[in-house]
């Protein structure tokens, strides 16, 4: 799913410091999933923030919500009565769901209250990783179920480089090295001959260099 | 035990502090509170096994994310004794109401500011 | 002498069978040419070519390809060096035909440091293309005469294809095959990550002699002199892929105040006289990196002076 990191406090402040009554949206996809931006999340920003101003002697009054989703026309619309009602409104949502918005109600401010980073799952109860670039062309079949692209720091295709120690990227002990995972995984298969070949150089068309990307369900579409 | 502890603390029971979630600490310090503190069991005798460590993190979050906002960490925090422990629950209800009157009242708290 | 892809010094020494010997020089952190200059005189006629890296750790230099020209001009021969961190196909394609007709004949393709690493670690990374690729693409270019997308190119540059090889980073097993991989793709000459662990060193050449890859490239060993025992330690800590036996360190304190930079330079030269010796090795690239004053002494200790002209 899409993992996100809320935003530093000062920077949410910031956004609503003009504000006197805000509207917090929630959404139950992916930051109800990595705790982020869900019902409960958006219950202790809201506090938090009315908190914050009590304290600095300016009350805000804060309106909480949580919808299904906020990439979908059908959920942005159920906000449609109340959305003029307020100052600002913030979204938990990843970055798709205050673009969702703006699009929606053009005269409403929509500010993004998380930073989205990556696809990932959770490795960990409380730790989400990355594991998916977004490249467009999936691979991972030919490393064994694990994808170089997102996983080597420099998006290697016949790594591991020679700052590979321990199983850990050079760049962080934090980091693992896929590439030591894959090499170690072929090579106890058997299977070095798949790692001696020479792979096609990457055709980034697909990924984001290529532009904002589109996709289509011809079946579907009216 | 009928040992006494200051009026200023009011205590809510919970079946475990497991229960206690950030919402619930933060909502305390938003609706005027001074200080608000979790009393779970010593830790590695909770009866539901785990749920003082979790309401451990929990304070520690809640104490980060005051101290982002311009409010004493110090306003919240966790202690662990044992139920058959009165005199220490005595004694921590002391500590803290002791450690609030040093602190002020709430800067949140504005009526009572003023 | 025939059979000479690209014509440069460094192909025609270890082609017609001498030791090779190769230095290394960081360009300079601005454009000061006189500083640049200053260094690099004391490796002319003593070394065969000269590393010129790029961006070394993710620092902001003056770029590879210039200070290469700077070298020509200068007399001597550069072995310009690309990392793929910094440039897209586009720019690497240009700059190969750049270099070229700069008169720059040896390029070393490299993956480059992270650039978190660097002076400027907010850059965004491009990696397009990887190392291995990279010795790929020049090979295409040189010997087809074609760009990566199969156009002609109108006159092609004749490079002499160079590779590095870290026999130390792990996993272990497995650097043999990606060295065998990187001659495959098209590398003509390598250069080891500084060596100080001998022995894993030696069992790395005899897997790669057993796997003759010594006689489809030229494999040149590693040697950077410890200059103290901080510098020891700190390499042996704080460099990914580097490998520095705690006897080294102990001979390096026990050498005395004063005299560690002397012990390292005699541990150096030991070294060397073992590459010699060693079956596979047909050269050593010394990295005495902003220590060029003292490569004239090391190369005459060596007994590698004077340096072979080849016509």
């Amino acid at each position: 799913m899409i993992i996100a990191d809320r935003k530093p406090l000062e920077e949410i402040m910031q956004m609503v410091k003009d504000s006197n009554k805000i509207l917090i949206l929630g959404c139950k996809g992916c930051v109800t999933v990595c705790n982020v931006g869900g019902a409960k999340e958006v219950g202790i920003l809201s506090s938090i923030l009315k908190i914050a101003r009590k304290k600095e002697g300016r009350p805000l009054e804060v309106d909480e919500k949580t919808i299904e989703r906020q990439c979908d026309p059908e959920y942005i619309a159920q906000v449609k009565e109340i959305v003029a009602e307020y100052d600002a409104v913030i979204s938990m949502a990843c970055g798709v769901g205050p673009q969702f918005l703006s699009e929606a109600y053009p005269t409403q401010r929509f500010f993004p209250a998380v930073n989205t980073t990556c696809f990932g799952g959770a490795t960990q109860h409380g730790v989400w990783s990355e594991r998916c670039a977004g490249c467009g062309t999936c691979v991972i079949h030919f490393y064994d179920g694990m994808c170089p692209v997102a996983r080597c720091s420099k998006s290697l295709m016949h790594g591991p480089c020679g700052g590979s120690a321990r199983g850990k990227c050079e760049i962080s002990k934090d980091v693992d090295c896929i590439w030591d995972m894959i090499v170690k995984k072929k090579m106890g298969e058997g299977h070095l001959e798949d790692l001696m070949t020479m792979k096609p150089t990457k055709d980034w068309r697909t990924a984001r260099d290529g532009g904002p990307r589109k996709s289509v369900r011809e079946e579907l579409v009216q | 035990m009928r040992l006494s502890y200051p009026s200023s603390v009011k205590v809510i029971q919970v079946p475990c502090t497991g229960r206690v979630d950030i919402i619930h600490l933060l909502k305390a310090i938003e609706d005027g509170a001074d200080g608000v503190y979790v009393a779970g069991c010593l830790e590695g005798e909770c009866h539901y096994l785990s749920g003082n460590l979790k309401a451990k993190k929990r304070v520690q979050y809640v104490k980060k994310v005051l101290k982002e906002i311009g409010v004493e960490p110090e306003r919240v925090e966790m202690f662990n004794l044992s139920a058959g422990e009165g005199p220490r629950f005595a004694e921590i209800a002391r500590e803290m109401a002791e450690r609030i009157k040093k602190l002020g009242p709430s800067p949140v708290n504005m009526k009572k500011a003023a | 002498m025939k059979d000479l892809k690209a014509g440069s010094n460094l192909e025609k020494v270890l082609k017609a069978g001498h030791f090779a010997f190769t230095g290394e020089c960081g360009p300079p952190k601005g454009a000061n040419i006189a500083h640049l200059k200053e260094k690099i005189a004391h490796l002319r006629g003593v070394v065969d070519s000269v590393n010129i890296t790029d961006n070394q750790t993710a620092v902001v230099r003056m770029s590879s390809w210039a200070a290469s020209t700077i070298l020509i001009q200068e007399g001597l021969e550069p072995n310009f060096q690309m990392v793929c961190r910094d440039r897209n196909r586009l720019a690497i394609q240009s700059d190969i035909l750049g270099v070229y007709a700069m008169g720059v004949r040896n390029m070393l393709c490299l993956s480059g440091d992270h650039q978190t690493f660097g002076n400027h670690p907010q850059a965004k990374n491009v990696y397009d293309i990887d190392s291995m690729q990279l010795i790929s693409l020049v090979k295409k270019m040189r010997d087809e005469a074609k760009f990566m997308n199969d156009e002609e190119i109108d006159v092609a540059p004749k490079l002499f294809i160079g590779a590095a090889a870290n026999p130390f980073a792990d996993p272990f097993e497995f650097r043999v095959y990606r060295l065998a991989m990187k001659i495959a793709a098209g590398a003509d000459f390598i250069q080891t990550q500084c060596i100080y662990n001998m022995e894993k060193f030696r069992n790395f050449m005899k897997l790669a002699v057993d796997m003759g890859l010594h006689e489809r490239a030229f494999i040149l060993a590693g040697v950077t002199p410890m200059k103290s025992v901080g510098m020891a330690q700190y390499m042996a800590k704080s460099v990914p892929g580097m490998d520095v036996p705690e006897s080294l360190i102990k001979r390096l304190r026990g050498a005395g105040k004063g005299k560690v930079a002397e012990e390292g330079i005699q541990f150096a030269v030991e070294q060397i006289q073992e590459f010699k010796e060693m079956k596979g090795i047909a050269g050593v690239h010394l990295m005495a990196i902003e220590w060029e004053h003292r490569v004239p002494e090391i190369a005459e200790r060596a007994g590698f002076l004077p340096r072979p002209k080849v016509e």
